[in-house]
Order: structure tokens, then sequence, then C-alpha cells
């Protein structure tokens, strides 16, 4: 409610790693000086495969209240497909960003009165030498070329760190090449 | 040392510096990941405790309770049904004096049946003889849990830690980890002052009778009625040494010092709001908004429930024209029993004087509905602008969609 509060809400499917990926931006926000740094997961109705969401909230002071986001000003989708399944777009203010991980382009897409950040995460994550369907790492890169809140290289420590038993580089690679092919349109 | 980790974990950690020495508890949610993580802690050895499996709460309070009378510092954690379950144990852990620390992840209750956040279940618990300690963040959650061996040992009474289910439980957040060392300053192994003994046999809270009677040795010992009122006496006590031990906390960690109620913006204020955990801070942010407007608003957040710290309670509040108490909990066919403690700490304090903040009841977020920061404005404003100065509204809901 209060507007010095960036509110980002994070769209994925059970066990794609929306949670993971909240988190890591959580930690590299406050690494950032972002002194409020607050992550609340849906809760209780998590299955794997279906649709859940996480609302991150990042401000320069303390956040106190932990109610979750009614109106983001941004939404981060792991997976198009949900676009057909949720309401992803609930309460996005105008102006707002659409962060997508999809093999198509911005134009495909018509909303309006927001911006669009696209990039096909889960080809880039194989390239960057993957396994098949991790795109919770890649789509951070496409997270950060849209909000510019925050130094790509700060949030690619902190994806080695989140994963530094599995392919620690292998996911900052593909958040960095995410970053590189991200493509924005739309407003 | 700065971390961002989730509620429970924030718990895991206060009970690990804490040195906790025996851990029993049986999975509920949203209390799991709380004792996943201190199993994760004393597997890979970063904690030298006892994990005792157990196949239901009224066991896992129950080893606890074996736990420190033989002088161990024991823990448990649970919520919701699970808190229900050990009702028995837990009035005896009271009765029988142990300082056992139990963090309780507050859920509601069933039927029918919820996971989401409310209070009825440690409000469910307020008459045990056990002390509730009631936090609003993740720093409050570990700092709270060190404290709260230090009072339950300090005065030989356990301590409940009650956080949010989820709200808290499952948030993440920035948190200060206290350094070992500090802690180690701070809280010093727990010296039982008898315990079980094989060379000393004795028997604890035998059958107790109606009155007084001389021991074996001529000595006259309590009867059940004593050993009650000292429970009640020392639990009275109780408020004045978690005050000594918030001050030793903030010298050593330089943060708290508010053990009772935490008053924000409450010195000028007309109308004090007053709840209980997450949800007390959430309405920092409804003050600041409603001050922006020009209303002359605070927040006293209830840290200490029991025992009840009535008189720290009316000072904060005696002055305001009106209180509104938001409530997660019911006494049914009644109203919420913080609103009825206030009234009561309000009459008590009032010394004769005619003139009484009015207070105002309100009921939310049962069974995690959720608590729109917008209605919480409404309701406040609409007390702010109330013109009628005769009986407040009788109890309010809020997000009821009936």
């Amino acid at each position: 409610m209060k507007r010095d509060i960036i509110e980002i809400r994070w769209h994925g499917r059970g066990g794609q790693g929306a949670i993971t990926a909240a988190k890591i931006v959580a930690k590299s926000a406050f690494e950032s000086g972002y002194r409020g740094v607050v992550m609340v997961p849906t809760f209780g109705t998590e299955r794997r495969g279906a649709p859940v969401f996480t609302s991150l909230k990042i401000s320069k002071e303390k956040i106190y209240d932990l109610s979750p986001s009614q109106s983001p000003n941004m939404v981060v989708v792991l997976d198009h497909l949900l676009l057909e399944e949720a309401d992803v777009t609930s309460g996005l203010q105008p102006g707002g960003w659409l962060v997508l991980n999809t093999p198509k382009t911005p134009e495909a897409y018509r909303y309006e009165g927001i911006r669009i950040a696209v990039a096909d995460v889960t080809s880039i994550a194989g390239e960057a030498g993957l396994s098949k369907g991790i795109v919770n790492s890649g789509i951070i890169g496409t997270f950060a070329k849209a909000s510019q809140l925050m130094d790509i290289h700060v949030l690619m420590r902190n994806i080695e760190d989140e994963f530094s038993q599995s392919k620690p580089h292998e996911n900052s690679r593909a958040a960095f090449m995410a970053y590189q092919k991200t493509v924005i349109g739309g407003k | 040392m700065y971390t961002i980790e989730s509620g429970n974990v924030a718990a895991a950690l206060g009970v690990k510096l804490a040195g906790a020495q025996v851990i029993a508890a049986y999975p509920i949610t949203p209390q799991t990941p709380l004792t996943e993580k201190l199993s994760e802690f004393i597997e890979s050895r970063e904690m030298d405790a006892q994990y005792i499996p157990v196949e239901s709460e009224h066991s896992a309070l129950a080893v606890c309770i074996a736990a420190s009378t033989a002088g161990a510092r024991a823990f448990t954690a649970t919520s919701a049904n699970g808190l229900l379950y050990m009702h028995e144990q837990i009035h005896w852990a009271a009765g029988a004096r142990l300082p056992l620390v139990m963090c309780v992840v507050n859920r509601g209750v069933g039927a029918p049946w919820t996971v989401w956040n409310d209070h009825q279940d440690s409000i469910s618990q307020r008459d045990t003889g056990w002390i509730q300690m009631y936090v609003c963040d993740h720093q409050q959650i570990v700092d709270t849990v060190i404290k709260a061996f230090r009072l339950a040992e300090a005065v030989s009474i356990p301590v409940m830690v009650c956080y949010d289910g989820y709200l808290l439980s499952h948030t993440y957040m920035p948190f200060d980890i206290p350094d070992q060392k500090s802690v180690d300053g701070f809280l010093s192994p727990y010296r039982p002052e008898y315990a079980l003994d094989p060379d000393k046999p004795a028997n604890f809270n035998t059958v107790t009778l109606p009155d007084v009677r001389a021991d074996i040795h001529g000595r006259m010992s309590h009867g059940y009625m004593e050993v009650r009122y000292l429970l009640q006496e020392d639990m009275r006590k109780a408020i004045d040494v978690a005050g000594d031990i918030e001050k030793r906390f903030k010298q050593i960690f330089g943060r708290g010092g508010e053990p009772y109620v935490e008053s924000y913006r409450c010195e000028d204020a007309e109308f004090i709001a007053v709840s209980m955990g997450s949800l007390a801070y959430q309405l920092r942010d409804v003050v600041d908004m409603l001050r922006d407007e020009g209303y002359k608003v605070g927040i006293a957040a209830i840290r200490l429930y029991r025992p009840f710290p009535d008189q720290a309670i009316a000072k904060t509040l005696e002055k305001a024209k009106g209180v509104i108490v938001f409530e997660k909990a019911l006494s049914y066919g009644y109203q919420g029993p913080l609103c009825a403690d206030i009234q009561s700490a309000l009459y008590a304090q009032s010394n004769g004087r005619k003139k009484r903040p009015s207070v105002y009841p309100y009921i939310l977020g049962l069974g995690g509905r959720e608590i729109k920061t917008g209605d919480l404005i409404n309701a406040v404003r609409r007390v702010c602008t109330e013109t009628s100065t005769d009986t407040p509204d009788t109890l309010g809901w809020i997000g009821l969609k009936i």
C-alpha cells in the first residue's frame, strides 16, 4: 500500500522453483541496500504442477505489512502457458512489467498499458548446460533486464550460492544469457 | 550476521543458539519446517542435542517433561490441533514448574479443518499456567526464543513463544543471527535446583492432599492449593523478571527493550489500535497512512500475554479516547479474550475516574482469512470519526462475507 514499496509477483508451477527465484532476488536486493525485503509465498495449497505464486516486496526501509500484493509493479511468469490458466496480470499496475518465459515475441501478447519483457528461458537454459525444464535461474536474467533494480552480477553470485551443489555456473550463465537475449515490448 | 530466511528457520536458529539439549516434536503444518531444521542441525552435528522422534504431540511434551525433570534444557513446537492434543501435559508442565520452551506456530483449530493462521490455538491454552509471548517479525522470533529460555529458567515456569503460521513461519525476511558467544554470555547453562537423580531417588508431583501435611521428616509440606498459589504469585512476579531480562538483552544485543507493549506513535494518540503478532506490524502502515490524513492514532502490540502486564498496558492506553482491539481469537459466546483482558486492565487502573477509553472489539483473520490493509484503515477511521460518545459498537467482524 505504501508508495515506496516495489511489489513483484512470481507465478510458476509447484516444483518449478518460483520461490527459490524470488529468494535469490530477495537476497540480492538486501545486499544492494534495500533494508526492507519480504517474500510471502502462497500458503498451504502448493501441489507439484499446479499454478502457484509468491509475492516479493522490496523497499529502502523495513516493511511492516506482510499482506499479499494486490497491485504489483511487476509480474514474473516462469511458464507462458500459465497465462491461459491463471489471471496472472490481475491487479498489475498501469505501466508495470510483465516478465515472461516464452518462445514467442512481445508482439504476440496484447495487454493494454503495460510493458513486456520476454526471453525463451527454456531453450536458453538448455544452451547453458542445464537439464530440461530448469528455468528459475534463467528467468532472473530477464527480470534483471526489465527491472533495472539490481546489478546482474550480484544476482549471478547469489544464484551460484543458491545452487552451489547443483551446476552453479550453468545456472548463473543461464541468467546472464537470458539477460542479454531479453526482448522488450508492449505499452 | 544477517540472513534472509523463513520464520521457522529463525526459530530453529534461536533454539540452536540457546543450546537446547533435548528436542521432541511431532510434525504438523505450519510448524514442520522448524522441527525439520532442528533435526538437520542435530544430524549434521551443528547442534549437540538429542532428537527424540515420537508418535504424537502428547508424547512429545511428555518426553520434554521427563527430560526437563532430569535437568536437561528441552524444547518442543507444535500448532493447532497438535497443541490441543498436548493439553493435559501442558497443564502438567506448568504445575510441575518445568522451564520448557515451546514454539506455537499459530494456526486455526478444526473443525472445520484449516491449516491457516489465527490465534485460537494458543489463546485457548491461556489458563494453563504457561507464560505466553507473541512476536511480530523474524528478528523477534529468534531473539524471543533465546529470552524465553532465560525467563523460563529464572522463574521455573514454561514459556510458549507464539508466532503466526505462514505469515511469519513461511515468509522470508532479513534478520540478524545473534552470535553464539554473546548468547552464551546472556544465557548460562541450565542448572536446576533439583532434578531426577538415580542416586537420590525421589517422587515428584504425587497425589497432593487438599490440606497441608507433615512429611516423613516432620516438615510441613504444601497442599495442592499452596502449590497453585505459588504458581500464581510467581507468574505475577515473572512480569518484572521479563522486564529485567529484556533490559539485559538490550544491553548485549542492542535491540528490543519493550517486553510488554511495543507501542508505535501512541504518545499523543487519541485512538490506539491493539493487536498481537504480525498483524500489529501491519497496523503500523495503517497508523502512518491515517496520521497523514490527520488522525491521531497509534498501535500497541501486546508482546507478553500471560502473565498479563496489565499496568503497562493500562498506562499505554489510559489517555486515549478510544481503543480498538483487533483479534484473531474468540471466547465463543462472549467476545475476544484479549479485548476482555484490556477492558479489565483499564477498569482496574482507572481508580474511580469515570473517564475511561471506549473499547471497540474487532474479530478478523480467522482460519487465514486475508486481512486487507484497506479494511483496517476503514475500521480505524470509522472509530475515529464516530460521533456518538456512548457505548461502542458490539463485536465487529472484518472481512466477513455472509
